[in-house]
């Protein structure tokens, strides 16, 4: 049986002052039905790109090649009309900034219900009444009360939740979340997770968590990939990606993060690992790994060709042709 | 060097009705600590704990209702104007947005001897050397001087900012979230690099940050508000290792942990508590997964629990 979701080859490349700049760079993987899946990298690495790209949401003047294929028809040459009846219904986002991604001129329960008029066709009556049930479900206090309040009237935390009633009122196969908590606190950072977490078990949805930190990754999905210069470097089980990690990125990522109450806390001999350099520009990407300019394993080849995904172990992929260097090496 | 005593700030906000009382906004409700020079205090706590107000305050861009700050031995919030300019040369501020604080229109140099031409003006000669100096200091090239901030990324740009603060030589310097705008691979250049200034310039630090592992990281000692109160305070290793108040077991059971075998984890639920209200008891009982009768009563003062490590709950 063909996966839920498809992506093959994605390239996205945009338009800018420097001019095109290719933000994918062919991206390949496929999503069974009720998986989740985590993508993690650092700012311009194409992991909200892709996001956008398989939901026909980019940028104008961005281009797209390759196929992503939901139950085998591809979105990429879908209309728009086709698209909107994906959209929001089949495949929902929630996305990072809940100020900004809500209406601000809409009561929140109309929000909710606008989705649920448009695809499922009910009527305003039970459109409102599926909105009160979904504002219970993801955890509003009163939501009598609340479903006639507008959005500047809740809290971060409270317009995140009405975000994902209304990415959930259609009851979609695949829920997309881009960075869902970077605007929240840390504690309510948590509470949004285990929402997000209930309602995928609950509901038997696939999940694609976006995320720049490897700890959200970690505790909220089963495979991961970890995305560098526009292409996946790395992919595998969560578990197996973490136990055995293979591109000197994924470990130097993993290395650079201050840990809670490992011991190295004010040991001023041993600074932090830090990978030096900084991210490329999208206008002007080295030819060979994008990571090479970075990476102290670099050699020659590196520099020449980009590297192939070479099979690690079980489902577990890298892109770097030095990983005798890195697996099972303590970093 | 740096004492703050008893510190609080209301804000009032506008009237609703004509005879209704204007309400008021708690955001510090008598905030005490002292930093050594040459040592870091890490400022800890979630949005609406008072911990930026508290910055602004220290910094002087802002005057109390209430409450004295010692830096140097001197009253900062009872200085005037041309007072205070005299004195801005000690403490410097780093701010988070490194693409919002350094004016697009400026050359780096400018930007960087700034606080010189309007706090110690000098002669050109050492101006330039002051200006070369400070940006070798944060690992930038004496040439970046002459180019502007869209040149450089967010971790330069932050570089940038840091230079700008140490070209006074202060004694201390807030950052306020330093590096949550940067990524995770520039995040520990930076952190390495305030770590390395300190021991070279012996410059104390009020670091501010919502991420306790990078607070453990760069800070000796460590304050956690909630509320515009410190709940818990003391050297850092201790108090995330073994805290005594529950909002401080809440921050750390909260963060997400990157490894194989990463579990969820217990959330702290509600939200965090509105700062118009004045609260009876514990500002935290509402959420205070161990709260007790005594809770509601009456606020738990900050005390001593072990030695050098104070917390304020009841229970602890």
């Amino acid at each position: 049986m063909a996966a839920l979701l498809e992506v093959e080859d994605l390239h996205v490349t945009l338009e800018t002052s420097r001019g095109p700049a290719d933000a994918v760079r062919g991206v390949s993987f496929a999503l069974e039905r009720g998986e989740t899946l985590g993508i993690v990298g650092e700012s311009g690495c194409g992991k909200s790109m892709t996001a956008l790209g398989l939901i026909g949401l980019l940028p104008e003047r961005a281009r797209t090649r390759g196929a992503v294929r939901l139950d085998g028809r591809d979105l990429l040459t879908m209309s728009e009309g086709e698209l909107c009846g994906i959209r929001g219904n089949r495949i929902a986002m929630i996305f990072q900034e809940p100020m900004t991604s809500l209406n601000p001129v809409h009561p929140v329960g109309r929000q909710i219900a606008e989705p649920l008029m448009l695809h499922r066709g009910l009527n305003r009556a039970a459109a409102r009444e599926e909105a009160l049930r979904l504002l219970d479900r993801v955890g509003i206090p009163n939501p009598a009360a609340r479903i006639d309040a507008y959005p500047h009237q809740m809290s971060g935390g409270q317009r995140q939740r009405v975000m994902i009633a209304i990415a959930l009122s259609c009851n979609p196969d695949i829920l997309l979340a881009d960075e869902p908590t970077t605007a929240l606190d840390v504690t309510i950072q948590g509470q949004i997770l285990d929402l997000i977490r209930d309602l995928v078990d609950e509901r038997g949805m696939s999940l694609i968590l976006i995320s720049h930190a490897l700890g959200v990754i970690a505790e909220n999905t089963r495979r991961m990939l970890v995305m560098y210069g526009g292409r996946v470097v790395e992919s595998g089980p969560v578990g197996e990606v973490f136990g055995r990690m293979a591109h000197p990125y994924t470990r130097g990522l993993f290395a650079a993060i201050p840990r809670l109450g490992d011991g190295r806390a004010r040991d001023r001999a041993r600074p932090l690992a830090t990978i030096t350099g900084t991210v490329p520009e999208l206008a002007d990407m080295p030819p060979g790994c994008a990571f090479a300019p970075r990476c102290d394993l670099a050699v020659d080849a590196c520099r020449l060709a980009q590297p192939p995904l070479l099979s690690i172990g079980h489902d577990h992929v890298a892109a770097c042709i030095r990983t005798d260097h890195t697996v099972g090496v303590p970093a | 060097m740096l004492s703050v005593r008893d510190l609080t700030r209301h804000f009032t906000l506008p009237r609703e009705g004509l005879t209704a009382p204007p309400r008021h906004v708690y955001a510090l409700n008598g905030v005490s600590f002292d930093l050594a020079a040459g040592r870091s205090l890490g400022i800890v706590g979630e949005s609406g704990c008072g911990k930026s107000t508290l910055a602004r305050i220290v910094m002087a861009l802002d005057k109390p209702t209430a409450g004295r700050v010692e830096l140097l031995g001197e009253d900062i919030a009872g200085l005037d104007a041309r007072q205070l300019r005299a004195r801005r040369r000690h403490f410097q501020m780093v701010f988070q947005d490194p693409y919002g604080s350094l004016d697009p229109r400026q050359q780096v140099g400018r930007i960087v001897g700034e606080p010189l031409d309007v706090l110690e003006p000098t002669s050109k000669a050492e101006r330039r050397q002051r200006i070369a100096e400070a940006l070798a200091s944060v690992g930038l090239r004496p040439t970046d001087a002459d180019k502007y901030p869209h040149e450089f990324s967010g971790g330069q740009r932050q570089r940038i900012a840091i230079a700008r603060a140490l070209i006074t030589r202060p004694s201390l310097i807030v950052a306020d979230e330093p590096v949550s705008a940067l990524d995770v691979s520039v995040q520990a250049q930076v952190l390495n690099l305030l770590q390395e200034l300190q021991d070279r310039f012996g410059v104390a630090y009020l670091f501010i940050s919502h991420d306790l592992a990078v607070v453990e990281y760069v800070c000796d000692e460590v304050a956690v508000m909630y509320l515009g109160r410190i709940v818990e305070q003391g050297p850092t290793g201790r108090v995330l290792s073994r805290p005594y108040h529950p909002y401080t077991q809440a921050l750390l059971d909260a963060v997400p942990r990157a490894a194989a075998d990463a579990r969820p984890r217990k959330v702290l639920q509600g939200n965090v508590g509105s700062q118009i209200k004045v609260a009876t008891g514990c500002p935290f009982a509402d959420r205070c997964p161990r709260v007790e009768g005594r809770c509601h009563d009456s606020v738990p003062p900050l005390r001593v629990v072990e030695e050098g490590h104070l917390a304020a709950c009841h229970l602890a």
